[in-house]
């Protein structure tokens, strides 16, 4: 074994820069909404309680689990690219987009039964911020979803592979930060009360 | 820790917190709630920005910048609903 073999590997920011920059503005955005949410419900508790008791904590579960099973096929698509496995990379670049569909689905039919019972941004303080929140999160997921989209018809193409996969790999920490966002988003808005 | 192994833990973490809701738990007095769950959210958000993300090989600055993130928002929101307790 060589010197060369035994140095670790230095440091390394996987994926582009800007999409990075784009990734930290987009969690300060959600930093200063989920703090402004924890401390409008701390001035109104029985009112926030009462109005997220009529949320549907199973939709919210099942769509934690879709995002993290997302997240997990994009790993694997990534390493499966790395190894110039592009057919194998672009199978999990599919299942993760079937994860990303069954949440927007999810997510539309809770949207519209609350928009059947008549609730709107005017209803109360809760639902001004669940429908902000929500909302916002899910504008990220349909645009995580094109960017996946994208990725994989550029991955069938065999355009990524051992010796490039930096774009696979913005698209993947986009993709990741979504699913980070839900993770903190699930808690504080479907079961903290 | 393998990928699967960390999809594995972030399903069961999020077993136990639907479990926190649906069970009625989450609504209990005192702190420990919520204090279980946002550890739970911590863990789970840490796993996925070091491994799924790669931050744990990316320059320091980017790593903390982002686990900085994650404690500003968890302490956060357990210090608002501290106070919303009193």
């Amino acid at each position: 074994m060589t010197l060369r073999n035994t140095m670790p590997d230095p440091p390394r920011l996987v994926g582009d820069l800007a999409v990075w920059l784009i990734i930290v503005a987009e969690m300060l955005a959600f930093c200063i909404l989920f703090l402004s949410y924890a401390f409008a419900r701390a001035k109104d508790v029985a009112l926030f309680n009462a109005s997220q008791s009529t949320l549907d904590l199973h939709s919210g579960a099942i769509n934690t689990v879709l995002l993290i099973t997302g997240s997990w096929c994009v790993v694997r698509a990534v390493q499966a690219v790395r190894v110039d496995a592009s057919p194998s990379g672009a199978r999990w670049l599919g299942a993760a987009l079937v994860c990303g569909a069954g949440f927007v689905t999810l997510k539309v039919l809770e949207f519209s039964a609350k928009a059947d019972a008549g609730i709107d941004l005017s209803t109360n303080t809760f639902f001004m911020f669940y429908l902000l929140l929500t909302g916002f999160h899910f504008l990220h997921v349909i645009a995580a979803m094109l960017f996946l989209t994208l990725l994989l018809f550029k991955t069938l193409q065999g355009a990524y592979g051992s010796s490039d996969s930096h774009a696979l790999e913005s698209g993947a920490a986009f993709w990741h930060m979504v699913d980070l966002l839900w993770i903190v988003l699930f808690p504080l808005v479907y079961v903290m009360r | 820790m393998t990928p699967n192994h960390i999809w594995l833990i972030l399903l069961a973490a999020t077993g136990v917190t639907f479990w926190l809701g649906e069970s009625g738990l989450s609504g209990s007095p005192g702190m420990a709630p919520v204090l279980v769950m946002f550890a739970l959210a911590f863990v789970k958000a840490l796993l996925v920005m070091r491994d799924f993300m790669e931050l744990r090989h990316a320059p320091a600055l980017w790593r903390w910048l982002l686990q900085g993130w994650l404690v500003l928002v968890t302490t956060g929101i357990v210090l608002a609903y501290w106070i919303g307790q009193r």
